[in-house]
């Protein structure tokens, strides 16, 4: 028995895959829905009346902030400083912690599963996904033709977050320059391990803003991180990093 | 501009498919037309109700979850889940503008894919949807066996279009 369910939340949607079912694991699939809208009630920067945006607009301080966007906040800048300054919570110049809290509230949801029991469960946040248990399979979309995939990744406790310009053109920007990333069309990071897709998808936007030679070799870098980057040219051949092989499929 | 109808609401077995593209606005039957569609004949009428969300279970008819958000779910097939019938997927917003499918089952295969509105916008809306939904929909049709849990990716509209499509395949049971 598979419990499936679609949300939609945080001008996206985050779909759950419960292959565990239970009174308890469902109660808390419940509870986890409500905790996705409470943090997007919190830190949307598209709500006048969120947290973030009355910040944005003067209306609150952030010396008063809570202490959950305190703690979004320390973590941002943790990721900040471990991307060399690719990743910000000020994208744009202003507050906007978007880039950690899609992949955060995930985390979050997650964990409500796990305490109510479940051991086997994928939770899919607008296109970045936490599982637990497992073994799942992702497929990674190919920007080239939509619909299709472009791979597909398998393991226990497997962790996907896509960054990219989408259908429409560059929306990630260089935060250093506040121009359009380009160099490349999407950069997909895959790792694996329990509550770890903030991180992920935080380093995924970082390593798609410094294009795909200096992205690739931080990536590199990183402990337990691999990456698949598509190039804009559809003749190129994707790269990967030395270890990504471990979870294709 | 033209936009088919945010969504449908109440359903009654048996409506006939209207075929002709509805202008803004209209919204005159419980059944909407397709944009796009792909698949095989419309034999099959009928329409799903349009739902926000759904939590169903995959081995049986019953419910074993709800979701916090109210939904109406209906059906036109009059046997159980997994079989024939209609399921309109959830109206997705993305950032352009909203992205809804319905499919058409036939003994638990979806045999029909419409696409009922997709953001159109502007002209460079027009000129990726042509080509983009029409694959979409190819795709979807052709990866029913790809067993795959998830997809990561960060394409907007196709990602809603994915994403109405999950909404319908979970109203049919499907897995």
């Amino acid at each position: 028995m598979i419990t499936k369910h679609a949300e939609h939340v945080m001008g996206t949607v985050f779909s759950f895959v419960v292959r565990d079912p239970s009174p308890a694991v469902d109660e808390a699939l419940r509870e986890a829905v409500a905790r996705l809208h409470a943090i997007d009630a919190r830190f949307s920067p598209y709500r006048a009346d969120s947290e973030v945006s009355r910040i944005v607009h003067g209306e609150a301080s952030l010396t008063n902030a809570s202490a959950e966007l305190a703690e979004v906040l320390d973590r941002c800048a943790e990721i900040e400083k471990l991307t060399e300054g690719w990743f910000s919570a000020y994208p744009e110049g202003r507050l906007d912690p978007s880039g950690w809290v899609k992949g955060w509230a995930v985390e979050q949801a997650c964990a409500l599963l796990c305490e109510a029991g479940s051991t086997e469960h994928c939770v899919n946040g607008g296109g970045d996904v936490q599982s637990v248990g497992g073994p799942w399979r992702i497929g990674v979309a190919d920007p080239f033709r939509p619909g299709s995939l472009a791979a597909v990744l398998a393991g226990r406790d497997l962790v996907v977050a896509t960054s990219g310009t989408g259908e429409r053109g560059a929306h990630i920007l260089d935060p250093r320059t506040g121009e359009s990333a380009t160099g490349l069309l999407s950069l997909t990071l895959v790792t694996s391990g329990p509550a770890r897709l903030a991180r992920t998808d935080a380093c995924a936007t970082a390593a798609f803003a410094m294009g795909p030679e200096a992205g690739l070799a931080w990536v590199e870098r990183q402990p337990d991180l691999e990456a698949l980057a598509i190039l804009p040219d559809p003749a190129a051949p994707k790269r990967a990093t030395s270890e990504y092989l471990r979870f294709s499929v | 501009m033209r936009r088919a109808i945010v969504t449908t609401t109440a359903t009654a077995a048996g409506v006939v498919l209207l075929l002709s593209l509805k202008p803004h606005g209209s919204q005159s039957a419980a059944s909407q037309a397709p944009v796009i569609s792909s698949g095989g004949s419309s034999t099959s009428g009928g329409s799903g109700g349009s739902s926000t969300t759904s939590t169903n279970t995959d081995t049986n008819s019953s419910s074993s979850s709800n979701s916090s958000s109210s939904s109406q779910t209906s059906k036109t097939s009059k046997t159980s889940k997994t079989s024939s019938g209609s399921y309109t997927g959830t109206a997705v917003d993305t950032r352009y503008g909203p992205v809804q499918v319905r499919i058409d089952l036939s003994n638990g295969k979806i045999s029909k894919i419409d696409v009922l509105q997709y953001p159109n916008g502007m002209q460079r809306d027009v000129d990726i949807n042509s080509y983009a939904l029409p694959v979409l929909n190819q795709e979807a049709l052709a990866a029913q066996s790809a067993q795959i849990d998830a997809v990561s990716g960060a394409t907007y509209t196709s990602d809603g279009y994915t994403q109405s499509l999950q909404s319908a395949l979970d109203q049919a049971g499907l897995k």
